[in-house]
């Protein structure tokens, strides 16, 4: 944390938080990202409510049974709620982008990431192209890296 | 068991705008308490016990700030209690306190909380960081950009036009001019909106709060000695909450039990809180409501899983004027969070000025013959829903168990 006088100007004391964290992702968590990298999306399942999860969960928030098996989503999937940003916000990314939740193939539930590849100039014609019911696809980065942006979806 | 009869006696807020620079942060919650005592004609060793509402506080740099306002809240040596549900927080330290005092473990308890959100210069990166660092963080998540994947969802599901959030927008902004302590307000009209610059589809800037200072206070207490102090107390005859997972994921598409478009979870606590106040027809039993809108999206999904009108119907009900002040039902008489946004404080100002509807001292904010006003909250990844009833006639039925 630094800090600088207040000036006589305005009275106002300026400050800047640097914080540094190590974040484990857990078992479950690294056989997804280990998958990522032979670029496979593998979700969890629970076969006592037959719910299959993206992001992979330990355990099922239906049965309160611990998810009992892994399989492979489907690489392409539908567009469950989208938006294409055009306003820049501090530390995200330059706009315009777009972002959707798309429920894989073989899931019960979406998983955010961006769409990419799409001309954004003209928002709501753009936007006209991303409603729910829309398929898209998984498209890989060239050198997946183990990271949940190995991955984003496009138009399918 | 019988919960104890609880009411609000007295509310205080400040005014809310974008800085105060004049005071610092425990200085403002204490311009609110100071008023709520007012209102309430009593002394600070009469509250028995403080809550304090009060989300992230990274907004305003001092890491649970709920500590630094203790002895500005006149809380020392009394039991003190921060809630946090995100934006729901005020909803739930209300309700938390009306536990406090429907418990019979403390006779009168204060609520107050404070907020500055513009000590930082950008909300939404600090709204970024709610989400985890591995599966959900690096797709620009914030509260911007969840709640327009919400409203994009909404639209497709009932062909709701930008022009009719316009329109929630235009009205929000004509209520707040009623109120004093409203950030934004004002005579706009449809195409203000449409013309503001986009931020992320369907939302324009004016679709969205603004991000607001202010700090707001309100008196709880027992139905007995509400009745001593107070000509027309508002008591609380329901409070009911349904959280949800963070994974919006979850709640889109064939397996999910409830629409992250609908805010079904709303629907949920709502039945629990109309059983607690016995209310049967909330279009004609509820006179007003105050619920929490930060985005012009918000209010069809709340209304419609509230039970005023059937989903999809909402939009209709509002171009035809069913919301003014002189509708069907008074939607927010005070601007609602559309004109003002102190996050952490934000739900305890619904609370606050449902009571005052019930109370009668709403001024120019005054909807007639009010018994029953509702006050919703929303939090996290749209994840925490608080429902509560405020009522000119103590609780009609016990609650069960």
């Amino acid at each position: 944390m630094s800090k600088t006088a207040a000036t006589s100007a305005n009275r106002v004391v300026q400050g800047e938080w640097h914080v540094r964290y190590n974040y484990p992702v857990g078992e479950v968590g690294a056989r997804f990202f280990d998958a990522l990298k032979e670029r496979r999306i593998v979700a969890t399942r629970c076969s006592a409510s037959g719910m299959t999860y993206l992001p992979p969960r330990a355990y099922c928030e239906r049965s309160f049974e611990k998810c009992d098996g892994f399989v492979d989503a489907g690489h392409e999937g539908t567009i469950e709620a989208a938006t294409i940003v055009s306003a820049a916000f501090d530390n995200l990314p330059a706009p315009p982008y777009a972002i959707a939740y798309v429920r894989l193939d073989g899931v019960s539930t979406a998983m955010v990431n961006f769409v990419r590849g799409m001309d954004l100039t003209d928002v709501p014609a753009a936007a006209a192209k991303l409603k729910p019911g829309t398929r898209v696809k998984v498209q890989f980065v060239e050198l997946p890296e183990g990271r949940i942006t190995d991955f984003h979806y496009v138009l399918a | 068991m019988n919960a104890q009869g609880v009411a609000v006696i007295g509310v205080g807020q400040t005014a809310f705008r974008s800085r105060y620079d004049e005071m610092t942060y425990p200085e403002l919650a204490q311009e609110a308490v100071a008023l709520a005592l007012t209102d309430s004609k009593l002394q600070p060793e009469e509250i028995d016990a403080v809550v304090f509402s009060m989300a992230p506080t990274t907004f305003m740099g001092v890491a649970d700030a709920d500590k630094w306002a203790v002895d500005y809240a006149w809380a020392r040596g009394k039991p003190f209690m921060r809630v946090h549900t995100g934006g729901a927080t005020g909803g739930s330290a209300f309700q938390a306190a009306y536990s406090h005092v429907a418990s019979g473990q403390y006779r009168t308890v204060l609520v107050v909380g404070a907020d500055r959100i513009t000590e930082t210069p950008d909300a939404q990166f600090v709204l970024n960081l709610i989400w985890d660092a591995f599966y959900e963080q690096d797709f620009a998540l914030n509260t911007v950009t969840m709640t327009a994947l919400a409203t994009q969802r909404y639209m497709h599901k009932y062909g709701t036009t930008e022009e009719q959030y316009a329109n929630v927008v235009v009205r929000a902004r004509r209520h707040a001019l009623n109120n004093p302590s409203a950030h934004l307000k004002g005579a706009i009209d449809i195409a203000a909106v449409m013309a503001s610059p986009r931020i992320s589809w369907p939302y324009k800037l004016f679709d969205i709060c603004p991000r607001s200072a202010g700090a707001a206070a309100v008196v709880v207490t027992t139905e007995a000695l509400a009745r001593e102090r107070c000509a027309r107390p508002a008591f609380v005859t329901g409070t009911a909450g349904v959280s949800n997972t963070v994974f919006m994921g979850d709640r889109m598409g064939p397996a999910a039990d409830t629409d992250f478009a609908d805010f079904s979870e709303l629907k949920l606590a709502a039945h629990e809180c109309y059983r607690q106040a016995g209310i049967t027809d909330p279009m004609r039993q509820i006179q007003a409501v105050e619920i929490y809108d930060p985005f012009s999206s918000f209010q069809f999904p709340q209304l419609e899983s509230l039970g005023f009108c059937a989903s999809g119907t909402a939009q209709r009900l509002s171009d035809e004027g069913a919301f003014d002040m002189d509708g069907a039902l008074a939607v927010n008489p005070s601007g609602g969070t559309l004109c003002t946004n102190p996050i952490g404080v934000t739900g305890l100002v619904r609370a606050a000025e449902a009571a005052r509807q019930v109370m009668g001292r709403s001024a120019a904010m005054q909807v007639k013959d009010v018994h029953n006003v509702v006050a919703t909250a929303i939090g996290g990844s749209t994840q925490f829903f608080t429902v509560t009833m405020l009522s000119d006639e103590p609780r009609r039925r016990a609650t069960a168990g």
